[in-house]
């Protein structure tokens, strides 16, 4: 189901019918009061650091913290921020768009793949492997972070774009959805009677398994791009020159660089409200994509 | 073997242990108990706004921790918070727990609200109906018979819950530099990140991983099973009911 009520493309009818309940007359004053109450709580920092950004440097102390100012303070905190180091800042943002998006998009193509062979093909070992890929999910990222580290300092490749990436393209959750997800919209009588007319299995998967799991596939790209793009440890670990950098290594290392120096909080700041802005973006222009009950596997 | 005796006679280690222990005990029943709330009030026939609270409470889910805990972190700093940081010290051995507590939950709470909203959403209307022609309250459907219905999204909703608090990393290691009272080594997973990339003893780190991973892997087979024997029975009823 989407988070999007309103715009709800596939829904049983049972649920259809719920939200056509008609509602009992009046406002219940309590529920929406503390609703509202947790809302809030949730928007104040970003609320803040809106705010926060449009004032200079001295008057992010100087002045009432919840009112903005008007001044040119928001151009020149964008504009400080991209001469910063070179507009290293900039280069950041790319960064993050690379290994989430590449990243994003191999590891579902990998978890498609892998999820509709453990859901459609019977073969010896099948349950073990499913088992060990679960596994996976229960492990810690740091005691990954270490082998992961050692193994690409072996070869060489550490403090590159391949070493943040590799390490993602393999995500156990994708795979684990995506199997729940192929068992329940692929029908394996599609596939024998595509057999029947002689299609290949790599036809079969691609004209007709990628086809029937696309939805589930664009919340798995989803899911993975904000795991990558959130990643911390990862890159932090990995890349140690700051033009390789996501944002969330690179404001890391700019609060670091500026913990004693409070002229850099207005570009932490500032690069802080800009590197919410594209994933709440993407966030709310693909809202009706999501398939949250995906994730507890209940599929009606 | 050297490696693991070191570890496990590493006070330090002890000491992180127990820190991560006494976050994750505010972090996971806050979370879980406040995204149920949610969820429950959402659910609420009469609650309005609905829309924009779902959206807003679900917001910071995606704020990356590292941004999330930049965000607080100036909002707890005396010189720029403005939710009264110059009376309250966020950043004193007191406070930190709570003020690092937060964080997490602020990140956590609208991704199992949405989790166990969706769940409430799958649950046949017939029940309620049922419920208020018997007579009972808003509050007692809530409670008694839709709290009991969603219980396996409960469950899992608490699984990821405890698994996120085991692996604490991000917050306390982004704030370190503005508080005092966060040593390098605070929680588990930054004292195997100090001693493997910062004091360069890799084997160590190694050593401690292993450990750590058998624990974590322990824990959630723990929690997976007491989630199956209390809750099982539960959703076994729930799946009979449909």
């Amino acid at each position: 189901m989407t988070i999007d009520s309103p715009a709800r493309p596939a829904v049983s009818p049972v649920i259809a019918t719920r939200t056509e309940r008609p509602r009992r007359r009046g406002i219940a004053v309590l529920p929406t009061a503390v609703l509202l109450l947790g809302a809030v709580y949730c928007l104040v920092p970003t609320l803040w650091i809106l705010i926060a950004s449009t004032k200079s440097r001295s008057e992010l102390f100087s002045t009432a913290t919840y009112l903005p100012s008007f001044g040119s303070g928001l151009i020149d905190n964008i504009a400080d921020l991209s001469s910063y180091d070179s507009g290293v800042f900039w280069h950041w943002m790319f960064n993050s768009f690379l290994y989430a998006g590449v990243g994003g998009l191999v590891a579902t193509a990998v978890s498609a793949a892998t999820g509709y062979a453990l859901a459609k093909y019977q073969f010896r070992g099948r349950t073990l492997l499913f088992k060990t890929i679960l596994a996976g999910v229960l492990l810690p990222q740091v005691v990954l972070a270490v082998p992961q580290y050692l193994l690409l300092a072996r070869v060489g490749s550490t403090d590159s774009y391949p070493a943040v990436i590799l390490p993602q393209l393999f995500n156990p959750y994708g795979i684990y959805l995506c199997r729940i997800y192929a068992a329940a919209s692929v029908p394996d009588s599609l596939l024998d009677a595509g057999r029947m007319d002689g299609a290949s299995e790599w036809r079969m998967f691609s004209a007709i398994g990628l086809r029937l799991m696309a939805p589930g596939l664009i919340t798995v790209f989803l899911l993975q791009f904000i795991v990558i793009w959130n990643n911390f440890l990862l890159p932090f670990v990995m890349v140690t020159s700051d033009d390789k950098f996501p944002l969330t290594v690179g404001l890391y290392s700019l609060l670091r660089h500026g913990a004693n120096q409070a002229s850099l909080y207005s570009l932490v700041i500032t690069g802080t409200l800009l590197s919410v802005i594209p994933v709440i973006a993407l966030f709310l222009s693909l809202q009706r994509y999501w398939r949250i009950d995906l994730v507890t596997g209940g599929l009606k | 073997m050297d490696n693991y005796s070191a570890v496990i006679h590493d006070a330090e280690l002890w000491q992180s242990v127990l820190r991560m222990l006494l976050v994750g005990a505010i972090t996971v029943p806050a979370t879980v108990l406040l995204a149920l709330l949610f969820a429950l009030l959402l659910d609420t026939a009469r609650a309005r706004f609905t829309r924009f609270t779902r959206l807003a409470i679900f917001l910071p889910y995606a704020v990356p921790g590292v941004i999330a805990t930049l965000l607080w972190g100036f909002l707890y700093l005396p010189a720029t918070s403005p939710i009264g940081g110059r009376h309250i010290d966020f950043f004193g051995t007191s406070m930190v727990d709570v003020s690092v507590a937060n964080i997490a939950v602020w990140g956590a709470v609208g991704f199992n609200m949405v989790v166990m909203y969706t769940s409430l959403r799958g649950l046949p209307p017939e029940i309620h109906e049922a419920a208020r022609i018997d007579g009972a309250s808003e509050l007692q459907i809530a409670l008694r018979v839709k709290v009991p219905l969603i219980c396996p999204a409960i469950a899992m909703c608490t699984l990821f819950t405890v698994l996120a608090a085991l692996q604490l990393f991000n917050e306390p290691n982004t704030l370190q530099p503005l508080s005092n009272a966060i040593s390098l080594t605070w929680v588990p997973l930054m004292k195997i990140y100090t001693d493997a990339f910062v004091d360069s003893d890799i084997h160590l780190a190694a050593a401690t991983s292993i450990v750590f991973a058998v624990g974590i892997l322990a824990v959630s087979l723990l929690v997976g099973r007491l989630a199956q024997t209390r809750w099982g029975a539960a959703g076994a009823v729930a799946k009979e009911q449909r």
